[in-house]
């Protein structure tokens, strides 16, 4: 669907040049939902905007469909993005038009009759529920119906491929959660990839299916969304699990253990679940099966988007080869396992 | 003093200011209006980036700014009489209240504009847009309760300079005050056409700050 092949881009003040993306790569897949999520600055912006060409980019490619976005002359560009639909943090609708009108802005760019066009326009203010608000001025919505008519807007002319920039970033948790159904509802219904760049790992975690994390202007870890949830390879992809699921135990949690084994017959381990183990009793077979007691010290089950996902710190004791025996069976059932620290 | 030939004239020289005034406003910003969304479009970083245009109408608009309006008067007579054929009278005058008033108007324009969120613009090109329908459907639309006072200001400001036309012949109540006041020490006179001036300004000011609230109301 969308290939990105050594993305660079600098950014040319009069003071300085600041390097925005460095030989940035990337797929996205037909149908999928993908997000990039990096902290303020990394240049996530930049690099949404580059493939609608908002940005130019000073080097690299863009390939949409197997068209080279990258190379096009500007009327073929404006022709391609009619077929990118594209939201934004601030909605940016019209305030001389009703919701109706700023929905047919596109379709009136795009020379589509009129007859057509606000019947197209009224389908699409019913698929985001915003039938009743048609004649209704941007300024007398709220954030979330507003985004919704930016929705609207962005889907008009049909288009293959939907970016979106921070777009629930300015709303509350509850509006967001709902706006992300919508995208979720919307990309299974009409099979429509959607770029989706973020801070928020929540996000990630309930709409996507792929996430790639940059940071300083590069792209450091790319992968389906549990794998980097259970198994992050940065620390930048580490510390965004964190702002989600608690994987730092705290200090006191760790010091209140009353285990009297010795140092050698304890050992503290993180479990992920995914998917249908997290239904599965394992740990309990674990323990009936090998010498070995658990003692929970942290738990937490959780979804990444339809997936439930499970995060347990357990303290393990009993002799060292039943341990290193248990733990293989738990990861034979595919859990991961990632050892903490012996104490 | 006030007898009805007297009644007349001034009737008459009140309907003379509103004609320049509105023609002249008009016509400003037939020019003025397209040369301040160029001013516009051609900044940096802008949909039609083009900094030669840029600077060279910038310049223009500048200079012309920055003669005072009584001395561009004299200054351009052989214009206005190659265009109306005389410099007297009240059609004559159209022609240096419309050139004084079309560099004024492209500044309004211009910073009625540039208060458009960049985000719209942006929005639009995101979706296809060309720079036509950039101007003729966002930055126009977006801008209108301040174009509209935009509009209010330009006319309030053609009434004075119409007045200072006036002083050397070109009709209106600027020419009544002149010959009446200034020359014949008519004071009533003068008073009078002060009066009617106020009038009109508030008027316009009046009828722009409408508009403008009625447009935005609707928006809101
Ligand atoms: N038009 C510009 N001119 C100069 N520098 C820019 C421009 N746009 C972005 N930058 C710089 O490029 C870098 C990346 O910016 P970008 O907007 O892509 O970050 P971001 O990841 O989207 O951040 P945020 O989460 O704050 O939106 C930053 O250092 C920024 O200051
Ligand atoms: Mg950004």
């Amino acid at each position: 669907m969308i290939e990105v092949k050594h993305l660079t881009k600098i950014y040319k003040t009069p003071s300085q040049e600041i390097l925005a993306l460095d030989d940035v790569s990337l797929q996205v897949e037909d149908g999928e939902i993908f997000g990039i999520i990096g902290l303020s600055g990394a240049g996530k912006s930049t690099l949404i905007r580059c493939i609608n060409m908002l940005e130019k980019p000073t080097s690299g490619t863009v390939t949409i469909n197997g068209v080279e976005i990258t190379a096009l002359e500007p009327h073929e560009l404006r022709t391609a993005r009619q077929k990118i639909g594209m939201i934004f943090q601030h909605f940016n609708l019209l305030s001389s038009r009703n919701v109706f009108d700023n929905v047919l802005f596109p379709l009136e760019i795009a020379g589509v009759p009129k007859k057509d066009a606000a019947k197209r326009v009224m389908e699409l203010l019913e698929l985001v529920g915003l039938a009743d608000k048609a004649n209704a001025y941007p300024a007398q919505l709220s954030g979330g119906q507003k985004q919704r008519v930016g929705i609207a807007r962005a889907l008009a002319n049909s288009p293959e491929l939907l970016l979106s920039d921070e777009a629930t970033s300015a709303l509350d948790p509850q509006t967001t959660r709902s706006i992300l159904g919508l995208l979720k509802d919307i990309n299974k219904r009409f099979n429509l990839t959607i770029l989706l760049i973020t801070h928020d790992m929540n996000v990630i975690k309930e709409t996507c299916d792929r996430v790639a994390v940059i940071a300083e202007s590069r792209i450091v870890e790319v992968g389906r969304v549990i794998d980097i949830f259970s198994n992050p390879q940065t620390s930048t992809s580490r510390s965004f699990i964190n702002t989600v699921v608690k994987r730092d135990i705290p200090k006191e949690l760790l010091e209140q253990s009353d285990s009297h084994a010795a140092p050698s017959e304890r050992i503290l381990v993180s479990i992920s679940f995914i998917g249908k183990s997290a239904g599965q009793p394992l740990i309990s077979s674990m323990i009936k099966k090998y010498e070995v007691d658990a003692n929970i010290l942290y738990g937490n089950i959780d979804r990444i988007k339809d997936t439930p996902f499970g995060y347990l710190t357990l303290e393990l004791t009993g002799p060292p080869d039943q341990i290193d025996e248990g733990l293989a069976y738990l990861k034979s059932h595919g859990l991961e396992v990632e050892v903490i620290n012996h104490v | 003093m006030f007898d009805a030939w007297m009644v007349d004239k001034v009737l008459l020289a009140t309907w003379e200011t509103v004609y320049m005034v509105a023609i002249s406003t008009f016509l400003s910003y037939v020019f003025g209006l397209p040369l301040g969304v160029i001013l516009v479009v051609s900044s940096d970083g802008h949909i039609l980036e083009n900094k030669g245009v840029n600077q060279v109408l910038g310049s223009i608009v500048n200079v012309m700014r920055s003669i005072p309006f009584i001395i561009f008067l004299i200054l351009i007579i052989p214009l206005t009489r190659l265009i109306v054929g005389t410099y007297i009278g009240t059609v004559a005058s159209i022609v240096p209240l419309t050139l004084a008033a079309i560099p004024f108007v492209a500044r309004l324009v211009e910073t009625s504009l540039k208060e458009i969120e960049w985000g719209l613009i942006e929005a639009a090109l995101s979706m296809g847009a060309n720079s036509w329908q950039i101007i003729s459907k966002v930055l126009l639309p977006e801008a209108l309760p301040s174009l509209t006072l935009g509009v209010a200001i330009t006319t309030i400001n053609l009434v004075g300079y119409s007045a200072m036309a006036g002083i050397v012949g070109g009709g209106g109540l600027g020419t009544l005050a002149y010959y009446y006041g200034y020359q014949r020490y008519e004071h009533g006179i003068m008073w009078v056409t002060v009066i009617i001036l106020i009038i009109l300004v508030q008027l316009v000011q009046m009828l722009g700050d409408s508009l403008a609230a009625k447009i935005s109301n609707r928006r809101r």
